[in-house]
């Protein structure tokens, strides 16, 4: 395996180059900033949430290719979701980042991250605008990755 | 080009691992250097020879840790031409040096109003404690500013200096940019305005001699992991007269002569400023590696990294989308580039999958960062060990990061 298979596979590049739902959203109901003050990943996560469910999500910032795809999948998959869903989304997601991908745990497009768990020192990039998310749902305005 | 990597390579064992299928390219010594086997060997010899705490045993190990803690403050002594052993303060590394003189003698010399220079470029360990003691005592810091070419403004740097102007604590070399910078001239002019200056040599020390009183700096801070040496281990100079002013930063252990519940009586320095037991090992260490490095020899070292440092330059610039920052004329071997549209991290991983070792990141100079409009870059670090096959390496593994990215 070669890190292109194995981290950067043709799914997340193509959402790096073509980040999807990349802008600020105006009325949105939830905010919150995701810094990762080690490489300078830097987003902003917006949701707008009505009667308990993610109506639209977006994002904007900067940052690697990993952490960029990652944010941009994230809210495609947030959009329709309850708050309780896309929570455990998250926790299904952040343990394929950190323990060996469970294949019978189907995350659809996110099973593309599935590699990250051999690059410990990238699981932040993944999980950035999910602890960003994180937060927003919690009424905090920033979010932390430790 | 030199042979120097034939006759040293052999002498540091890592480089014989092999990363992701690789042979190990080792570009990162801007952040920590390669040990060579007598660095190695002779922190070893301090665990399974003499073992035992300086200064205060009456017994044969203790005399023996003794002698070579204080054999290593002499090399470090004259490494830096510094007039005396006791100028030589061992402390963790070149953080802990200068927040040892700003506690001590920024605590004690520097009052409400009063002004320090620092530069754009300067390492966070070099902004930091500068900035904890203006905003406790209510001093002002003033920044000479850098060019695009990553050069300082020395006009500005003029302008700046002033009857307030207290301290000028400047990097000599710049671990992002590379940059090196006349501290001849600034600890001259600064000297001219009644100003102390702090020279932090830690890139600079394991390439360029160093002569602390043909300088005529007041502080010199190294660090022995950058120089081939451990970590956890580094060097303050100051002058024999600061330091006998300096209180003491940290209590315990060699620091005092007598201690009552009434009354302490401080030791004098540099002992003063070794509080608790010293890390005796680290300070052995770096002996050895000053010697290593001098048994090589500065010429032989400068011209080595300078043709690798020139050589990648122009392999990095025949690559489309690749732009180097820091272009300074006078550099050490630091190459900070991004690739268009590639974040450094990103730049970072393929290359490690190609056995290439490099820093991304923000090196700790996030004000540099700002300044170049960056919010990283990728690093490469030339030492003794590169040859012009790991300039190729680098250049190749660049042309694969565009590949798999753009």
């Amino acid at each position: 395996m070669n890190i292109s298979d194995e981290l950067y596979r043709a799914t997340i590049l193509e959402y790096n180059r073509e980040p999807r739902n990349f802008r600020t959203l105006e009325n949105a109901t939830h905010v919150a900033h995701g810094l990762n003050p080690l490489c300078g990943d830097d987003y902003h996560v917006y949701l707008r949430v009505e009667d308990g469910v993610v109506q639209e999500a977006s994002f904007d910032g900067h940052g690697c290719a990993i952490s960029k795809a990652s944010a941009s999948m994230m809210t495609l998959e947030l959009k329709g979701k309850t708050i309780a869903e896309a929570k455990a989304l998250f926790a299904r997601f952040h343990g394929m980042l950190t323990e060996k991908a469970d294949l019978s745990d189907d995350l659809g497009r996110l099973n593309v991250f599935s590699g990250v768990w051999k690059y410990p020192e990238r699981v932040k990039c993944a999980s950035l605008a999910w602890h960003a998310m994180d937060s927003a749902l919690q009424g905090k305005e920033t979010a932390s990755t430790e | 080009m030199s042979s120097l990597p034939d006759k040293v390579r052999s002498d540091f064992p890592i480089l014989g691992k092999t990363v992701n299928g690789h042979p190990l390219v080792y570009l990162d010594t801007a952040a920590t250097a390669l040990k060579p086997r007598s660095v190695i060997d002779a922190v070893e010899q301090v665990y399974g020879q003499f073992p035992a705490n300086v200064h205060r045993g009456v017994h044969t190990l203790s005399r023996e840790a003794t002698a070579a803690y204080e054999g290593a403050r002499g090399t470090v002594r004259s490494f830096l031409n510094a007039a005396r052993s006791e100028e030589i303060v061992f402390t963790s590394g070149t953080t802990g040096a200068i927040n040892l003189v700003a506690h001590s003698w920024g605590a004690l010399e520097l009052e409400p109003g009063d002004e320090v220079i620092l530069s754009h470029m300067e390492h966070h360990s070099n902004i930091v404690p500068w900035k904890m003691l203006c905003d406790a005592k209510g001093l002002h810091l003033k920044i000479i500013p850098v060019a695009d070419n990553g050069e300082l403004f020395l006009e500005a740097f003029r302008a700046l200096l002033g009857p307030r102007t207290k301290l000028v604590s400047i990097v000599h070399a710049s671990n992002m940019l590379g940059t090196v910078n006349p501290i001849e001239d600034i600890i001259r002019e600064s000297h001219a305005h009644g100003a102390k200056v702090l020279v932090d040599a830690a890139q600079s020390a394991p390439c360029l001699p160093l002569d602390v009183q043909a300088l005529d700096c007041d502080f010199l801070a190294f660090s022995g992991h950058k120089l081939f040496g451990p970590t956890g281990i580094g060097v303050l100079y100051a002058k024999a007269d600061l330091l006998e002013m300096m209180p003491p930063f940290m209590g315990g252990g060699d620091m005092i002569l007598s201690v009552s519940f009434d009354e302490i009586c401080y030791n004098k320095p540099p002992y003063r400023f070794e509080a608790g037991t010293p890390n005796i090992a680290g300070a052995v260490g770096l002996g050895r590696a000053i010697e290593y490095v001098l048994d090589i020899g500065f010429d032989a070292i400068w011209q080595h990294e300078q043709d690798l440092l020139e050589a990648a330059r122009a392999a990095l610039e025949e690559i489309d989308g690749v732009r180097i920052i820091g272009t300074a004329p006078e550099k050490v071997a630091i190459l900070s580039f991004v690739i268009e549209g590639v974040h450094p991290h990103d730049t970072g991983s393929i290359l490690d999958s190609c056995g290439v070792a490099i820093r991304a990141g923000h090196h700790c100079t996030q004000p540099l960062m700002a300044r170049f409009g960056v919010p990283a870059t990728a690093r490469a670090a030339f030492s003794i060990y590169n040859t012009m096959e790991d300039v190729k390496r680098l250049a190749s593994a660049v042309r694969k990061v565009q590949e798999i990215m753009l």
